[in-house]
């Protein structure tokens, strides 16, 4: 009985909700060294059409790293521990 | 960076007919600058290159060890996969070959591994065989920090990004092991020939 295990389609009614947050007052934590901070305060590498890279400020982790690809982006949070949606 | 957003405004001469020129890339005379993390300012008393991983002994170069090894002229086109080239870019190195002179191994793949958290990765026979230098000087000048000074690792014929701004030693892996953009969409081995940008190209 596997009642409890849906498809991804299930989740994405908050999934949607959690996604479109305003990301310059969310707050995170670094990986690297554990320091929370809002992402609006992180630093930004703007790679030139290559990529966009949030590192924290207190470490130069990548905290999430952002690359278009054809007509969608790719996004690694893997940076982060958590994200607060806003 | 403010650089990313300022590089943006130049644009060569488009001049897609070259055959020099691969498929979707435009010809640049500038030398647009990306870096996806702080610039490293590594002393060069503390800079040293290591060729690590599966081999049976590590090997590890000071700068001025390094500086002694033979060198090469190399001129080159080189191709960004923001679809910039550049052609005859010319820069001094020590060859791939060189530092692998010796080294016994079982490894298909190579990581690049740098100051920083960047990282690439290439098979192996695509850094030997004269195809791969570990570059210090671009246009007769010792290359700049932002252009990956020190030194870089140079690889003409892939994705300029597969060229690692400053580079400190190769890792050899029985395993492929996808880089910093290899993991974020972009291609696993950039031949611009084959215009392989992205995951499935
Ligand atoms: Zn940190």
């Amino acid at each position: 009985m596997d009642e409890l295990r849906l498809d991804g389609n299930a989740a994405a009614g908050p999934l949607g909700e959690v996604f479109s947050f305003e990301v310059t007052t969310a707050e995170y934590a670094c990986r690297g060294c554990g320091r929370a901070g809002r992402l609006g305060e992180a630093m930004v590498y703007d790679v030139r059409d290559l990529g966009i890279i949030i590192r924290c400020p207190g470490c130069d982790y990548a905290l999430i790293r952002l690359a278009p690809n054809r007509d969608r982006y790719l996004v690694d949070l893997g940076g982060t521990s958590y994200l607060t949606t806003g | 960076m403010v650089e990313g957003f300022f590089s943006r405004g130049f644009r060569g001469r488009r001049r897609n007919q070259d055959p020099a020129l691969p498929p979707g890339q435009y010809l640049e005379d500038g030398f647009p600058v990306l870096s996806a993390g702080p610039t490293p300012h590594t002393p060069l008393e503390e800079w040293d290159f290591s060729v690590v991983g599966e081999v049976d002994e590590p090997k590890r170069w000071s700068w001025e060890e390094f500086r002694a090894l033979p060198s090469e002229e190399i001129t080159r086109d080189i191709h960004c996969v923001t679809k910039w080239s550049k052609f005859g870019t010319r820069w001094e190195g020590v060859s791939v070959d060189t530092l692998l002179d010796g080294v016994e191994t079982s490894a298909e793949y190579v990581t690049a591994y740098c100051d920083g958290d960047y990282t690439t990765n290439l098979p192996l026979e695509e850094v030997t065989g004269g195809k791969a230098w570990v570059a210090f000087a671009y246009d007769g000048e010792p290359l700049e920090p932002e252009h990956g000074g020190p030194a870089r690792l140079l690889v003409p014929h892939l994705y300029f990004w597969k060229s690692a701004k400053w580079v400190r030693g190769l890792q050899l892996t029985a395993y492929d092991i996808p880089g910093f953009w290899e993991s974020l969409g972009y291609h696993n081995f950039g031949d611009p020939w084959r215009e392989q940008r992205y995951w499935g190209d």
